[in-house]
């Protein structure tokens, strides 16, 4: 049975397309077919962090108006067989993104896929609204900076109230802590919330901890899913993210701060 | 300030600061956010009636909504302590210290 997985925040700029691209790219690794949706009508930029923009001719909307069909849409992906990207459209009527539309096109994409990875647009107006309505499972993507955590807190109420599986009665959308932009030696110092102190204030499971990291500038800037990055930390902890979003243990690493090495201070970091 | 309190000051760090700063705005917030709609009109409807027998301010009517088990709870408290009556000593609320009173539904 496919799922669907909304990667959500509330704020704007803490990663979730970084993560939405990751996170697909890592699955797709892992064996699973997976599909990563871009919801952010009007500001298309999935594309752009999976590195196919200039592959793009039919998007999400012009196959829910029926234009397209889903494969003629569908990019699939050059580096991996089991992903495929779905970009949405520039267009800048926002109410295109209908719910019906929607609810019809993932029923077809569940057919095909074992993962549905929809990356949701900052806020809570009717993109974000859409995106999250499907779910099974939501990755909240958080930085340990108190507007965001806050906001997550609200995307975590409304995924409560307003989901499908929420107006249903049907089991609540799994919920999953993914805390990016950590900079443990700032947390060292106390001068950033950690870890601990943002899972005891949401209250959800923790599924990873995603260190700052000069990789996800360079992955954004060549077009490349920073997992498919495994020799850079960033890489390497979405890789560990999604392992246990799989169901495996696996222990958090990059919370503490690096031991840099004399020969790393002396040569500069690797 | 002398210098040993200078040198020596518990320095509070900015995490803790913010950790404490989200915990209050995030318990007020997630208070509110189950209140049904009606609530804040059903609030001032109720402090209309109710000041048309004796004198109170707003912000001596409360009402919440609460679970005790498998059903809800509307709990009004009305604070009339020294409030004074307007028209009527035969409604017998010269004396009541507070009226609690308690409605169920749904």
């Amino acid at each position: 049975m496919a799922k669907v997985v909304v990667i959500t925040s509330g704020k704007g700029g803490v990663g979730k397309t970084t993560t939405a691209a990751a996170f697909a790219a890592g699955l797709a690794l892992r064996g699973h077919k997976t599909v990563v949706i871009d919801f952010d009508v009007g500001l298309r930029n999935l594309d752009l962090i999976m590195g196919c923009e200039r592959r793009v001719v039919f998007d999400f909307i012009n196959v829910i108006n029926g234009d397209a069909n889903l494969n003629q849409a569908l990019i699939k992906d050059k580096r991996n067989d089991n992903l495929f990207i779905f970009p949405t459209s520039q267009t800048r009527d926002k109410d295109a993104l209908r719910r019906e539309g929607v609810d019809r096109v993932l029923d077809e994409l569940r057919q095909q896929f074992d993962y549905i990875i929809c990356d949701s647009p900052a806020g809570i107006e009717h993109g974000a609204i859409t995106a999250l309505y499907f779910a099974d499972s939501a990755i909240i993507v958080t930085n340990p900076e108190v507007s965001s955590v806050r906001d997550s807190d609200r995307i975590i109420g409304i995924l409560a109230s307003r989901s499908r599986r929420a107006e249903r009665n049907e089991p609540p959308v799994e919920l999953h802590l993914l805390l990016t932009r950590y900079d443990p030696p700032r947390v060292a110092k106390g001068e950033m919330l950690t870890v601990e102190d943002v899972k005891e204030i949401l209250s959800i499971p923790l599924l990873g901890v995603i260190p700052e990291s000069e990789s996800v500038l360079r992955a954004s800037n060549t077009g490349t899913p920073v997992a498919f990055d495994s020799d850079s930390p960033a890489g390497r902890a979405y890789l560990d993210a999604v392992a246990r979003f799989l169901g495996e243990q696996r222990e958090m690493r990059f919370v503490k701060p690096e031991r840099r090495s004399l020969f790393r201070v002396l040569f500069g970091r690797a | 300030m002398g210098l040993y309190e200078l040198l020596f000051r518990p320095h509070r760090h900015s995490a803790a600061i913010a950790k404490e700063r989200l915990k209050i705005v995030l318990a007020h917030e997630r208070a509110g956010r189950h209140a049904p709609d009606f609530l804040p009109k059903l609030q001032k409807e109720l402090i209309d009636v109710v000041c048309r027998y004796v004198e109170i301010r707003e912000d001596m009517i409360r009402v919440n909504l609460g679970k005790s088990g498998e059903t809800s709870l509307l709990e009004i408290n009305i604070e009339i302590d020294g409030a004074k009556p307007i028209l009527a000593p035969a409604l017998g609320l010269a004396g009541a210290a507070t009226a609690g009173s308690r409605a169920k539904s749904g």
